[in-house]
Parts: structure tokens; sequence; C-alpha cells
């Protein structure tokens, strides 16, 4: 008698916490819908200018005309210069973050190094990779590359150093030499510092490859942006918004998942 | 029985600010081997410094050690380190981390993984070998981290603290635990620990360290005229408490 009362009590219990969450989502999504639709309406009454405010009508039909901007192709270059620069970001950051860790002196010289270089807005470099690179990918691709190097330099290295003393100890009681204390112990132990580092990484590189995009002004999401404000067609500026979000939520989530499948 | 471990007028000095500083002065004791030796000192003096001494992973200033007649210098294969925290690496199973000693060593072998299977057989962790460590409770994990300094076959282990991680109750347990796995293989350990009694309830003899610089002030044969001793019933004799007087005098604690 007793332990049903108990299990009534987890019962109602649970299902507070169910109508919640449906509570939850359902206000989030009657949120998005009601901005759409008061966008929808108040540029249809006149009473916002769909011409500088566009229209998600006029979205809608941007992006079913997906051929006639060639707005396929702006996104996948936009992708590929994102995952490029990104992946390069990960590799040479992790790479330059293990000499650094390998070697206390020269990690001793770059340290005010890449506190400046950390501070300094990298878009400020875009005139100057323009120059040396040439105006194509390549420079849009060192742009996310310089955004998100030294991010993720700083933050890897940090998680090597601070790895837990007893662990090291405890290698060097066995006598470990260094590349044993590397392999078994730092990098392993920091699993979790470089996949935060990634997701870090993914967000700054695309904000590279946009800016990049915005100066180098040839292609991609970044162009179209910068054209379609040039030109007046706030239809194609806020569809190429709305596309680069889903690119970066999607991203975002690619890193989430090779996390939990690295992490198990 | 002969000397396994020769301690010979062993002293560190460190490089202070200030002008040198001795911490350790002309230490000397010896070992026979399986024996249990536990030090004790009053807090701050050298202990755990003298214990990482003979590990080889601090330099000392002065003197010899021996083992088994043979000099030693820097970290030895003889010698087997168990530190206060387990250290046991969460990413890989109980099996893989008892193994990390034998891989660092490269002598991971069909013969050596024989012997680590008997030991965990022999002390109740062979079915434990897929879990990871954070499925294991602390008392447990004290014991894998002991197989895993075992399956290097040192001559001699070292304990600094080993225990003082874990809450009281699984503390004795693992004391328990501990001391009849090490008599069972024979070995010669070295304990230091500033629990009086912990050390009184395992040692064959308690070298008792001065402050600093520290000498050895005095060393304690401990024999409980038992037939089969046990760290847990030996704290029942009579004598344990008159043992626990004698230490507790002679740290001096309010001098």
């Amino acid at each position: 008698m007793d332990k049903k009362a108990i299990s009534k009590d987890r019962m109602i219990y649970l299902r507070k916490q169910k109508i919640n969450k449906i509570a939850i989502l359902t206000v989030q999504i009657l949120i998005v819908i009601g901005f759409i639709a008061l966008w929808e309406i108040l540029a249809n009454l006149g009473i916002i200018d769909s011409f500088i405010a566009s229209q998600p009508s006029r979205i809608v039909k941007t992006f079913m005309n997906l051929s006639e901007n060639d707005l396929l192709t702006h996104v996948g270059i936009t992708c590929f210069e994102t995952i490029i620069g990104f992946g390069l970001g990960a590799l040479l950051g992790v790479l330059i973050a293990i000499i650094l860790w390998w070697s206390n002196f020269l990690s001793k010289v770059a340290d005010p190094f890449l506190v400046v270089l950390n501070s300094l807005p990298k878009i400020a470099l875009g005139p100057v990779i323009i120059i040396w690179v040439g105006a194509g990918m390549g420079a849009i691709i060192v742009m996310a590359l310089a955004i998100s190097l030294i991010v993720t330099v700083l933050e890897i290295l940090n998680g090597f150093l601070n790895t837990d003393k007893e662990l090291l100890k405890m290698a060097k009681t066995f006598n470990a030499n260094k590349m044993q204390v590397l392999t078994k112990i730092v990098i392993p132990a920091n699993i979790s510092t470089f996949i935060n580092s990634l997701k870090v990484n993914i967000g700054l590189s695309l904000v590279g490859v946009i800016s990049g995009e915005f100066l180098v002004s040839k292609a991609g999401l970044g162009y179209l942006i910068v054209y379609g404000g040039q030109v007046f067609q706030l239809d194609l500026v806020m569809t190429s918004v709305i596309i680069l979000s889903i690119v970066a939520a999607i991203m975002y989530q690619g890193v989430v998942i090779l996390g939990k499948i690295v992490q198990k | 029985m002969e000397d396994i471990l020769t301690i010979q007028k062993v002293t560190k000095t460190y490089q202070a600010k200030n002008g040198e500083l001795e911490a350790i002065r002309d230490v000397s004791f010896s070992v026979k081997k399986g024996e249990f030796i536990s030090i004790i000192g009053p807090s701050g003096c050298g202990k755990s410094t003298l214990l990482s001494i003979i590990a080889g992973l601090e330099e000392k200033t002065a003197g010899d050690i021996w083992i088994e007649e043979e000099p030693i210098q820097g970290i030895s294969e003889k010698i087997g380190y168990m530190l206060q925290k387990d250290s046991l690496l969460e990413w890989r199973t109980i099996y893989d981390n008892v193994l990390f000693g034998l891989e660092i060593r490269g002598k991971k072998n069909k013969k050596s993984k024989a012997y680590v299977d008997t030991l965990l057989k022999k002390y109740h962790l062979y079915e434990f070998k897929d879990k990871l460590p954070s499925q294991l409770s602390g008392g447990m994990r004290q014991r894998v981290a002991l197989i895993r300094t075992l399956a290097v076959k040192p001559k001699i282990l070292l304990l600094d603290e080993a225990f003082s991680a874990l809450d009281y109750q699984t503390r004795l347990m693992v004391t328990k635990d501990v001391y009849d796995i090490l008599k069972n293989e024979n070995m010669t350990t070295l304990m230091v620990t500033h629990d009086i009694s912990e050390a009184i309830s395992m040692a064959d003899k308690v070298v008792v360290l001065s402050n600093r610089p520290t000498t050895v002030k005095k060393i304690y044969d401990i024999d409980f005229e038992m037939e089969k001793r046990d760290p847990l019933n030996c704290r029942k004799s009579h004598k344990f408490s008159q043992y626990f007087d004698c230490l507790w005098k002679e740290l001096d604690v309010h001098g």
C-alpha cells in the first residue's frame, strides 16, 4: 500500500517533468512561428518595407530557385573552405602544442608572441594575406587558419601542461621516457580538451571563412551576403544568412558526434 | 637472512636563497628480505623525500644505496613505487592498467602477461579485468595499483602514504588486503606514513626519524608473538598500545 503511494507520487513527478519539457519546446516553436508570421504579415501590410527587410515568402522563393543564384555552389565552396581551414587549424594546432610541450625552452620563448598574436584581431591581417597569398580560396583558408590556430595551440598546450601531476609521477616511477609520457599519458588524458577546442574552432573557422569571402569577394556565402547587400537584394542576404546558420549548426553537431564516438 | 637493501649515510641538501638547507643527514639503516619497514617522523621531516631518493626520483647529495650488494643510481628496475593516489588511467581497462608498467619497460610478452593473469586471479580481480577504473571501489582501485607495481617484479616496494587518500574503513580493509598480498609474495616493503597505528599494524620494524635535518632517531622491532599476524587483529593486542605510546613519545609532537 505504502509502496504504491510512493510510486504514484513518482508518476506524478515524472509526468510533471515531461509536461515541463513539452511546454518549453512548444513555446520555442511558437516563438519561431510567431516571429516569421509577424514578419510576413507586417511586410504584406506595408508596415515594414520588404525591400530592405526582405520577407519570409521571398526568402522561400529565393531558396526554391537555388540553381538560379548558384546557391548550392556557393554553399559548397564555403563548406569546403571551412573544413579545410578547420582541419588544418586542428592539425597544426596540435602539432605546435606538442612541440611546445616537448621543449620547455621553446614554449618560454614563444609565450609572449602567442599572447600578442592571440589578442590581435586577425581580420586586420586580411589585406596582407590577400596580397601575399593572392585573392582566392588560398587567402580565405589562410584567414580561417589565422583565426583558429593560435587559440587551438594555447588551449591544447594548456591542457597538456595541466595533465594530472600524479599520473606523470606514476609514469616516472616506471622510468617512462618523454615519448611514452606523451603518447600514453598526456594525449589520452587530453581527449576532452581536444574535442572542446574543436567545438570552439569550427565556429572560429567559419568566422575566418566568411570574413575572408567578404574581402576576396569571388564566391561563397560571404560573397553572396556582400553582393546581395551591394545590389540591395536583401532576399539573397537573408537566405544566405539562414543557410549559414544551418551550416554552422550541422558542423557543430558533427564535432559533438565525433566527440561522443571518440570518448565512447 | 642477509640484507637486501642497505642505506648508508644518505644526505640531502637543497640550495635555497639564503644558503644551503640540510634536509636529510646521514640516514643509515638496512632491510632484510621479506621485511616490512614503516618509516614515521614528525610532519615536515624528510620522510617522503627519503623515499623519493630511494626510488631515484630525487638525487641524493651524498651516501650510498645498495640493493642485493649492488649500488643503485637513479630510477632502478628493482624498485616498485606506489603513491598516495592510485593513479589508474581512466581510459584503460583494469587489465591494460596493470600492464602499464610492463609496457613502459618494454616487457609486455606472453610470460609477463601470464604472470599478470596469475596475480589478478590470486587477488580476486580477474573478473574485473575488462572493467574501467571508474567502475571499481576505492579499495579495489588501490589493489589494482599494487598489482600494477608488483607486475614488474620489483625487489623492493616503496609505499608513500599509499592509503591516506582512502576513508578510514576502506583504509583498514585495504591495509589487510595489501599486507596479505605482500607477505604472500614475500615482498620487502618500505612504507612512509604519518599514521602511527598504521605503521605499527603492518611493520616488522618501525624507523623513527627526527626533525630537520632528518636523522634516524630510533628503530623499533615490532613483534606481537602471533601465529598469524594480521594488521586488524594485532590492533587488539595490549602490546599495540604500548608500542603506540612509545612511538608517540619518540615523535615528540609537543616539543
